[in-house]
């Protein structure tokens, strides 16, 4: 122990300086470009932190997994894996939307499906050749990063060609639309993949939960969320509101639409995360995946308790 | 408001201007008003209505004392106790220990009258600049910063932001977590840094450089912008394994009689913070031993014959650090999750939560969205049990010390089930 044992007057915290910060003195030579090569998209392995996630024996799930031969492998699967990919979690992971790909991925599990999990940052490039592609909220700022790099890249609006599927939340889904206002108060151009608009709300941000009804056509349920925002999404003809509220703003603009769709590529503001309040969603994605009509059946007791519990909760708050 | 009726109280009061003077009696009538309708300790509405008949009044209250301002997303109660610990090995201290952290708890405190040398206050994070053009402090600590409650707070970046704008010009000393790129962000602006390698174990909220936004690369514990050169400062002071390490090299063993890797981390800051004011690192680090469980938080109780450990857990990058110090498997463990307006009504951070790490053991959970939170567990694979009380949690745990995490409201209401 180098440290003087006086008394504490004695002890002169000064002598270091404090230095202030500057980013031309802060040893570049410790620099290492080996170490700072952005990493390289690999397909083959899946994430090491979610392979902890494979069942395990489950208490509440008394279903086996389903035999594989029960249901027919679509052209659109590229190999017996499911390929979901999560797009830029180092912008678009702030309100919890991770769960939405853990929610897929579970419940592709539980029908016997293998799940090659890609969670792709914002430096690396987007394969083209993903299964499902699922997209977070994020603040203002990331989010215009996302889209300037979602633009760059090409990857996903090449996989959208291909009839990928593609879900999207909150700043995901503006990204997705023709453009929005950025974090600088500009328009800032989206990827054009739903024929939306976004402009900011002049009033109070729409914070709360949601109910709404599904549109028809895809056979959900009601649906259940958390919405935040400030955007104020407006839909062109070539989409269909993907929902209508029955509480809860939505789309923003007093028409009461939630979100947006058209064939196989989605956008909704709402969290909670979407896929947990509703997984009926989830399973809806790896249908079309799949492209079948119908799934294995797979426990849902904790999610419809989840359910009752908060559409009761939103049609009488407290 | 609290306070003692010592002389030095009684002098102090007597050499403050008739304006201030006016509204601390006036608080303190309102504060023993409160507290005798049975809403708490009255200390908030005491300084609320002091602070309304002088605007000015935290800033006189200051004016004598030698300020420490602490702020943070997570730790900052706690490490406001390390400091006014470690202090008082220099002379008495005030300090709003109990964590009332806006503006109006902190005159109160400070109102609360002591013949003190030292303020040492916590500080929501929403009000720290406001409190530190007031207080005019001479040292700030700023821990970490990450999400928290979104459905009602400030994005994350954007309160560095508002950090860096509001302490640009400060004189204080600031002493800042080299180990958060937006901590650092916010205090490289001023002129005085400390900087502590003092770690963070959550990293998701600073994967996008806080200066420029390009990909933010970070091998082992380092961390920088390739795009703008924004990179971790070399660190005065840091945490290793469980010493303290000094400007000088020096390596100072910590003991504490709290858990976990957080407050050896905030009692590394705390031990710079110290310095600043003369106390010296081994002398800090001895009086921080003192120190056990901070508002209830790392108490263990006696509950049905039953050892529970209470724990705060208020966000994501509090869970992480949580999860850490728990005991391992198979101790069983109890989660509760409110959703009430100070926990924010939004339960979708469950999902940032890697509650995968709690595997193998015994799991049951309880509060106002257990449901969120078993949909949550059952997606993680998790075996658990859902149980509507402790006292049931209790009854259904197998033997061990039971580990009990909780977010805010939560978390009070576990301390008023195991009182009664």
């Amino acid at each position: 122990m180098s440290y003087p044992s006086g008394h504490p007057q004695q002890y002169n915290p000064q002598q270091p300086a404090p230095q202030q910060y500057n980013p031309q003195q802060a040893a570049p030579q410790q620099y290492n470009p080996q170490q700072a090569a952005p990493q390289q998209y690999n397909p083959q392995p899946a994430p090491q932190q979610y392979s902890q996630q494979q069942p395990a024996p489950q208490q509440y799930e008394p279903q086996q997994p389903a035999p594989q031969q029960q249901h027919g492998r679509s052209s659109r699967m590229s190999d017996s894996n499911l390929r979901l990919v999560w797009v830029y979690p180092d912008l678009l992971s702030t309100y919890g939307d991770r769960g939405n790909a853990l929610v897929v991925e579970r419940r592709a599990r539980q029908r016997g499906l293998g799940v090659q999990r890609i969670d792709v940052r914002s430096d690396q490039a987007v394969p083209t050749s993903g299964d499902i592609y699922l997209i977070g909220g994020g603040e203002d700022r990331p989010q215009r990063l996302a889209a300037e790099r979602l633009r760059n890249d090409s990857g996903l609006v090449r996989a959208a060609e291909n009839g990928a599927i593609i879900f999207a939340v909150c700043a995901g889904y503006q990204i997705l639309g023709r453009e929005f206002i950025n974090d600088l108060g500009e328009r800032e151009a989206g990827l054009g993949l739903l024929d939306v608009w976004t402009t900011r709300g002049e009033g109070a941000r729409c914070v709360g939960d949601v109910l709404a009804e599904v549109d028809p056509r895809l056979g959900l349920p009601q649906l259940t969320g958390f919405e935040n925002h400030q955007g104020v999404t407006h839909l062109g003809q070539g989409v269909s509101p993907f929902a209508n509220v029955q509480v809860g703003r939505g789309n923003g603009t007093g028409d009461g639409t939630e979100g947006a769709w058209r064939d196989t590529v989605f956008g909704t503001y709402l969290h909670g995360p979407v896929m947990a309040r509703n997984p009926a969603v989830a399973d809806m994605l790896i249908k079309l995946a799949l492209d079948v009509n119908a799934l294995p059946p797979a426990d849902t007791t904790w999610y419809d308790a989840l359910r009752a519990e908060r559409i009761a909760a939103t049609r009488q708050p407290a | 408001m609290p306070g003692t009726d010592s002389e030095a109280t009684a002098a102090r009061e007597a050499s403050l201007p008739t304006r201030a003077k006016l509204a601390v009696t006036a608080g303190r009538v309102a504060a023993a008003l409160s507290q005798k309708a049975g809403r708490g300790s009255g200390s908030v509405i005491g300084g609320k209505v002091a602070l309304k008949l002088d605007p000015d009044l935290l800033a006189t209250l200051a004016e004598h004392l030698d300020v420490v301002l602490v702020s943070a997303t997570n730790g900052k109660t706690t490490t406001t106790r390390l400091i006014a610990e470690a202090l008082r090995a220099a002379g008495p201290v005030v300090s709003n220990a109990l964590g009332a952290n806006m503006p109006a708890g902190i005159t109160a405190a400070l109102a609360g009258g002591s013949d003190a040398k030292f303020g040492v206050i916590e500080v929501d994070e929403k009000y720290l600049a406001g409190v530190a053009r007031d207080t005019r402090p001479k040292a700030i600590a700023l821990l970490n910063l990450s999400r928290d409650q979104l459905d009602r707070a400030a994005e994350t970046r954007m309160m560095a932001e508002k950090w860096r704008e509001g302490l640009k010009d400060t004189d204080a000393v600031i002493i800042a977590n080299a180990d958060d790129p937006l901590v650092t962000w916010a205090a490289s602006s001023c002129r005085k840094v400390v900087w502590v390698a003092a770690g963070q174990a959550w990293k998701e909220d600073a994967w996008s450089c806080p200066s420029c936004g390009g990909v933010m690369q970070r091998p082992g514990d380092d961390w920088f912008c390739q795009d703008c050169g924004f990179r971790r400062p070399q660190p005065h002071w840091a945490l290793q394994g469980t010493h303290v390490i000094d400007p000088q090299r020096g390596a100072w063993p910590i003991q504490l009689q709290l858990p976990g890797r957080a407050n050896l981390a905030n009692a590394t800051s705390s031990a710079a913070v110290a310095a600043v004011f003369g106390v010296a690192p081994q002398v800090a680090l001895q009086r921080m031993q003192s120190v056990t469980a901070v508002a209830g938080r790392y108490d263990v109780v006696s509950y049905q014959g039953r050892d529970v450990r209470l724990l705060l857990a208020k966000n994501p990058a509090g869970w992480l650090e949580t999860f850490s110090l728990i005991d391992g498997p198979p101790a069983p463990v109890i989660l509760s999750v409110n959703a009430m307006d100070a926990d924010g009504t939004d339960t979708s951070w469950l999902w940032d939560v890697d509650y995968e790490r709690l595997s193998g053991h015994p799991i049951f959970v309880m509060g106002q969205r257990k449901l969120d939170l078993a949909v949550r567990l059952e997606v993680a694979g998790l075996q658990f049990q859902v149980v509507d009380s402790l006292d049931q949690a209790v009854q259904m745990a197998p033997p061990g010390r039971i580990e009990a995490i909780a977010n805010y409201t939560a978390f009070q209401q576990l301390r008023k089930a195991v009182a009664n």
